[in-house]
């Protein structure tokens, strides 16, 4: 067998054993009941987001649909045409529900892209570091050191005030937040990884070394990553609606959970108390629903966890 | 030890240092103070005017000497906004800020650490149960939407308490404190339980935690053995054992307090540092943001410091190490 065909140390000699792992951990996962509804919540948010066109009952984007004349109606009110505003309107005379709808995909497309790149990017250094040792390793994990000991929404306060709002700017704030927990954690497993066999054997192969990284060690340091990755999300998003709040996170264009909760800030003391609650609601249910999930998913990937 | 001590504080000096150059060039690519502190219909004079008082027309290196120089002055320029030196606006937002971290953080300790200890001596207990969902909940809540629920139930629909601002104040030491009047006080309470939601379940999900591994040790046995009252068990065994992870993390969430305190300053309009910052940054203060970032720096490598060094100093396993984790 040539070097480079030699397959990946994955799970090939479990899945002829009597159940492959992945049904096993699929079983696992399901026996909790919290479980349960995070996963159900989290498919039904994940579904609204992605078919948002199909399911809003009104475009909140298309002016033409839109109609002062229906603005800041309380929630069950009816619109001079017949649509009914189940969570009422805002000062534009858009449909709550809506713009909740549209204001999840904004959200959830900033939270998860953003942990995405970070867990690439922060994996990726924590692999190396813990790889190569030596300077890089300490150069790396001294940045990590230092960036975790800064609460993250200033970090995050810090980066988007020198660079502006806008979502690509969010997002890249989020990720310079971000990085350096998954550096640490993949740090931490692949030390342990790397002492093992396939490890040895990998090398003594005289594999190219980016080949050992990424198909050799990176798989197997998986299962905390996801883990973190998980709860990830759920900070992102709730760390963006933060910042939107503040006016420094989304334009005004492309509202978000926390910016559409900004909008309705004003009303608030007026009693017009639905613009800015039921965002907040949805927001609320998103993050404990990724939460109850990623609870789960850490005691079902962490052997010691297992009952 | 005293080598230990003199690295660290060296190593201090050197990242308030490497922030210094970060903020400097990141502050000058916020964009032009000029466009702001001139009219539009300014002429080219005094717009050129305006730039050399300014110093923005010195190369940027220039600049940055000149900017640290002033620093180690304590000079931090002028707010464009306020016209007074930008350090004693932000030092007359201090005490707002401090007085509402030291509240949340009072609170968060007198609601979580008895809620843990009640949640940890009965973990089957249907109240325990309610407890740590409930807390699992305030870990998931944003921050700014509780405060905006608290603003809509106690002080829209109940009426009960004011939802913004600081109400009167009345001096202590030279400096005007709002929880000394009864209206400061009232004005006090929803920022600062909102502000200590988040570190209050923390420190109940600790204290629990801490009092189910004591529990089942074999001093907690022996001194039950021994016929010792429930109450002197816990009030002395248990706690004495808990309160050292709990402490840690008091004095580590206070800057994550001072932190968050951005967030619910600008929801309930307190007249702080953090309300103070969001306002710089939508009228691109510089000076106020540069002096905000240098503090708030300044303040966490304090408080890491600190750490660090209570750490040695009780823990002999903890070692100081000049490179490397």
């Amino acid at each position: 067998m040539s070097v480079d065909t030699l397959p990946p140390p994955m799970p090939t000699e479990a899945e002829k054993g009597e159940e492959a792992p992945f049904r096993v951990l699929v079983r696992a996962f399901f026996r909790s009941p919290a479980a349960i509804v995070g996963f159900v919540l989290l498919t039904a948010i994940i579904g609204l987001a992605l078919l948002a066109p199909f399911l809003a009952p009104q475009n909140p984007y298309d002016l033409n649909q839109l109609d002062i004349m229906d603005s800041r109606l309380p929630p069950g009110s009816q619109s001079m045409t017949g649509m009914i505003f189940w969570l009422g309107t805002d000062d534009q005379g858009r449909d709550m529900l809506s713009g909740i709808i549209y204001g999840l995909r904004i959200s959830l497309g900033v939270g998860v892209s953003s942990a995405l790149f970070a867990a690439l990017f922060g994996a990726s250094l924590g692999l190396l570091a813990a790889y190569v040792g030596g300077r890089t390793e300490t150069a790396i994990m001294r940045i990590v050191d230092l960036q975790l000991s800064f609460p993250s929404i200033l970090v995050a306060l810090m980066i988007l005030a020198f660079i502006g709002k806008g979502i690509l700017n969010v997002v890249l704030a989020l990720v310079i937040v971000e990085w350096a927990t998954y550096a640490r954690a993949a740090r931490g497993t692949a030390l342990v990884e790397r002492r093992k066999e396939y490890m040895e054997a990998a090398e003594s192969l005289a594999i190219p070394r980016w080949r050992i990284l990424f198909v050799h060690l990176l798989p197997n340091c998986l299962p905390p990553l996801i883990v973190i990755a998980t709860v990830q999300v759920a900070r992102a998003i709730s760390l963006e609606a933060t910042l939107s709040f503040l006016g420094l996170g989304v334009p005004i264009t492309e509202p978000s959970l926390g910016l559409l909760v900004a909008n309705g800030y004003q009303y608030m003391l007026s009693g017009m108390t639905w613009i800015s609650f039921y965002p907040g609601v949805a927001l609320l249910i998103t993050v404990v629903a990724i939460n109850l999930v990623g609870d789960r998913l850490r005691d079902v990937l962490n052997p010691r966890g297992r009952e | 030890m005293t080598a230990a001590v003199v690295r660290r504080l060296l190593q201090a000096v050197m990242v308030m240092f490497a922030m210094t150059v970060i903020v400097f060039i990141a502050i000058n690519v916020i964009g032009d103070p000029v466009d702001i502190l001139i009219s539009p219909d300014a002429d080219q004079i005094e717009r050129a005017r305006v730039v050399q008082a300014l110093g923005l027309d010195l190369p940027l290196w220039q600049q940055y000497l000149r900017f640290l120089w002033a620093a180690l002055h304590g000079d931090l320029g002028e707010s464009y906004v306020y016209n007074e030196p930008a350090i004693r606006v932000i030092l007359q937002r201090l005490p707002a800020t401090l007085e509402l971290a030291i509240s949340a953080i009072l609170i968060a300790i007198v609601v979580g650490v008895p809620l843990g200890l009640y949640a940890g001596l009965r973990p089957d207990g249907i109240l325990s149960r309610v407890i740590m969902t409930v807390s699992i909940l305030g870990f998931s809540l944003p921050t700014f939407w509780v405060g905006l629920v608290l603003i809509m139930f106690f002080g829209v629909q109940l009426g009960w308490l004011p939802s913004g601002g600081r109400g009167q104040t009345a001096e202590l030491f030279g400096v005007q404190w709002a929880f000394l009047t009864k209206d400061g006080l009232a004005h006090l309470i929803l920022p600062a339980v909102n502000l200590a939601l988040f570190d209050a379940c923390l420190i109940l999900r600790l204290t629990r935690a801490g009092v189910a591994e004591v529990l089942p040790l074999d001093f907690i046995k022996f001194a039950r053995a021994k016929g010792l009252r429930e109450t002197r068990v816990i009030g002395v065994h248990v706690s004495k054992n808990i309160m050292i992870p709990v402490v840690t993390i008091i004095g580590l969430e206070f800057g994550s307090i001072v932190a968050f305190s951005v967030v619910t300053e600008s929801v309930f309009s307190w007249p702080g540092m953090g309300k103070l910052i969001i306002d710089s940054i939508n009228v691109l203060d510089r000076p106020i943001i540069t002096a905000y970032l240098m503090a708030i720096v300044a303040f966490f490598v304090m408080i890491n410091l600190v750490v660090d060094l209570t750490y040695t100093a009780l823990d002999p396993r903890v070692r100081l190490q000049g490179e490397g984790p």
